[in-house]
């Protein structure tokens, strides 16, 4: 450690400043505002508010409601990930054997990423909109009824393929850097002892891609927890039913549609809580415990 | 040099129109309003602007009905709140329990030298939005009444009478399932706000209660849902039943059936009366009646106002209250009453605006414009069909359309379906009047 590189006390704090108070304001003080209504009983306008102790977490604990958004998000968050994962990948590997306008195939893949999370459900719920959306034809040729606003399955097939097509960009980027990683002669030298191109894949690129699969896992895992309530709100609010309704989509419904706030407070300090485990795990075991090299 | 001129230029003329708005009181109006609708409120902002010098009224949209409730609530709460808001009808028990937050609007007239004379206004619609004193809260903007319309192309198409609309629900079931079975449409029947529609306004409309005290209106106690009654449960397990095959379709929790119909997917709508001006504007061969009732009640009693109102926040200076006064006077004038009423479909909110709109030939030569009205004012109002009032009627109401979801979907039959929505809807109530 080389504790001279800045000699000043108030330079340091000078330049890390705009971060603090960004952290600060952003981040800080809500989770401290969240902290202080989880324990108080207010009505909506905040004009009267008792202090009721733990008794906002066991409500939400004793309710049905919050069980099942947590099986939501489960199931949500696994078919999410897994499929973002799995077409991004089959692109990745796909991509390496363009050998003609490869860049321009990378730049293209990419795109998707820059959609806003409520753009992107707004386009999937008009090309699935049982009545107008062009899409919407092809499982009406199939013969299957489509109608994913009455029909839990369908409509959590609809956020989920949403959800994924936002995030195989990002994906795809990183299993591509991954692939480039990747050891040429470690190919070359399977090929020539007669490995065919599927068995290649499978004992030597996908192992070797293992710390990036792993990255993405828990980078796809907190996206699907967390940032696809713009894709949800956009394309089912959580219908129906409650059968896509995860644990941020609670969150927001609670507080701001049936105005429960101390409630919805209640849920997002366990949220909270979630995230700090997530993110441990995540420094803890990602650098260190991954690698194959 | 050119550049900086472009520059200057460009930055004189951004800032002269500004410069005559520096004497006049800036007024802010949060609405919810889309399509037609939303024209509707600029050009009455617009026009109020031009009348006078000393306002202006910027209206601006903040989404849905219950986005702009929450992005109000959350304004306050940060010390932003607008002068004006746009809050609508199942979220006046939200707004009556905010008593400090608002400022009740029969103050802001007195208090500015306008003369609020209740008389004036249609009863119904003033009642809903006053106090048990009568003191009125909120100015009733955009009142609206569900009413059924029909696609006349398709009942011709079915063999059906496109002059005879149907008048109560079974008439409405044989109907669509005529459309359907004809294959004149994919579908013979859809809606907009189920619960709306079919539960408040049904309850109103057949005279039965929808909760106990007066549907919350009456004090005394914690209201409790009645919405298990046989008469809700056959009228449900009927939508179910006709869901299977496609004869009704469901459109989604607010408005969105409204495309359906629009479409010419559906034979027969019922959504609020407000929707006319999408309806017209699509060019659509179309009918309008009453909304149906059942034949098991005793015949039809009157709907409930729909819609929303406009509400003034507290603790704003002296010049802003003046404004918004002159404004809702503005508002009551008979020619605005007149155009708001026969351009968008929303009900009159004064008796003379009523009266203009009556002596002239519009209702000859619109028939059924006036169904609305009259189906909310044909008869004395009842303990039935006053009103809703629930601290946190927006809850109840997605936990109805959630059950409904279910049950359309054919998970759960009609019984069932009720009795969750009363049970978890009674937890709800009960735990909101905590929070009271």
């Amino acid at each position: 450690m080389n504790r001279a590189t800045f000699p000043h006390f108030w330079l340091p704090l000078l330049l890390i400043a705009p971060q603090l108070a960004i952290s600060a304001i952003f981040f800080y003080w809500p989770a401290v505002q969240a902290l202080y209504q989880s324990v108080l009983r207010e009505d909506p306008f905040g004009l009267r508010s008792t202090f009721v102790g733990l008794a906002n977490f066991r409500n939400v604990l004793a309710d049905p409601a919050y069980l099942n958004a947590a099986q939501v998000t489960v199931v949500f968050s696994l078919l999410t990930a897994g499929f973002s994962m799995a077409i991004a990948l089959l692109l990745a590997v796909q991509a390496e054997k363009v050998v003609r306008g490869r860049g321009f195939y990378r730049t293209l893949m990419i795109w998707p990423y820059a959609v806003a999370p409520a753009i992107a459900g707004m386009l999937w719920l008009f090309m699935f909109n049982p009545s107008f959306g062009t899409l919407a034809a092809i499982p009406r040729a199939l013969g299957i009824r489509w109608d994913p606003l009455l029909n839990s399955s369908q409509a959590m097939g609809l956020v989920v393929a949403a959800a994924s097509w936002k995030q195989i960009s990002y994906n795809f980027l990183f299993f591509v850097a991954g692939l480039q990683a990747i050891p040429k002669s470690l190919i070359e030298a399977s090929a020539i002892d007669g490995a065919g191109p599927v068995r290649r894949f499978w004992t030597i690129v996908f192992p070797l891609l293992a710390p990036t699969t792993f990255f993405l896992l828990v980078v796809n895992t907190v996206y699907a927890l967390f940032d696809t309530f713009g894709i949800i709100h956009a394309v089912t609010s959580g219908g129906p039913g409650k059968s896509t309704e995860t644990l941020v989509y609670k969150v927001y419904n609670d507080g701001f549609v049936n105005l429960l706030l101390g409630s919805s407070a209640a849920q997002s300090v366990m949220l909270m809580v979630l995230v700090i485990c997530l993110t441990a795990f995540q420094f803890k075991y990602i650098e260190r415990k991954v690698h194959y090299g | 040099m050119h550049r900086r001129n472009l520059i200057a230029a460009a930055v004189a003329s951004f800032a002269l129109p500004a410069l005559p708005a520096l004497a006049q009181t800036e007024i802010s109006w949060w609405h919810a309003m889309t399509g037609a609708n939303a024209e509707v409120v600029e050009k009455i902002a617009s026009d109020f602007n031009a009348s006078q010098s000393d306002y202006k009224v910027t209206p601006s949209f903040k989404g849905t009905y219950p986005e702009t409730l929450n992005a109000g609530i959350a304004a306050f709460r940060a010390g932003q709140a607008p002068d004006i808001m746009q809050v609508f009808d199942v979220g006046t028990g939200v707004m009556m329990g905010a008593e400090g937050a608002m400022k009740p609007v029969a103050e802001v007239l007195s208090e500015n030298g306008y003369e609020f004379d209740k008389s004036q206004y249609l009863p119904g619609i003033v009642a809903y939005y006053s106090k048990p004193d009568g003191t009125m809260l909120s100015f009733p903007y955009n009142s609206s009444s569900p009413i059924t319309y029909i696609n006349k192309d398709i009942f011709e198409a079915a063999g059906l009478d496109p002059n005879d609309p149907p008048e109560t629900w079974n008439e409405v079931w044989e109907m669509a399932k005529t459309i359907k079975e004809s294959g004149a449409a994919p579908c013979g029947y859809t809606s907009t706000w189920l619960t709306w529609i079919h539960l408040e306004n049904f309850a109103a409309w057949n005279d039965v209660p929808y909760a106990t005290f007066e549907n919350g209106l009456a004090e005394g106690g914690v209201p409790e849902l009645q919405l298990n009654a046989p008469i809700f449960v056959n009228h449900f397990q009927m939508l179910a039943d006709l869901a299977k095959d496609g004869t009704f379709k469901y459109g989604g929790r607010t408005s969105e059936a409204k495309q359906i119909f629009l479409a010419g997917e559906c034979g027969i709508f019922t959504e609020s009366s407000g929707g006319l001006g999408d309806i017209v504007k699509s060019g659509m061969n179309y009918g309008i009646a009453q909304l149906p009732y059942d034949s098991d009640a005793g015949g039809p009693q009157n709907t409930i106002p729909g819609g929303a109102s406009l509400w003034v926040f507290g603790d704003k200076s002296e010049e802003t209250y003046k404004g918004v006064a002159a404004f809702f006077d503005y508002l009551s004038q008979t020619d605005v009453q007149t155009y708001l009423h026969q351009t968008s479909g929303y009900l009159p909110v004064t008796m003379e605006a009523y009266e203009a709109t009556k002596s002239s030939t519009f209702y000859d030569e619109n028939p059924g414009r006036e169904t609305p009205i009259t189906q909310m004012m044909g008869k004395e109002p009842t303990a039935n069909s006053r009103g809703v009032r629930l601290p946190n009627l927006p809850q109840v109401r997605d936990i109805a359309n959630e059950e409904f979801e279910k049950m359309l979907a054919g998970d759960q039959d009609a019984q069932t379906t009720m009795d969750a929505i009363v049970e978890r809807g009674n937890a709800a109530i009960k735990e909101a009047y905590g929070n009271m």
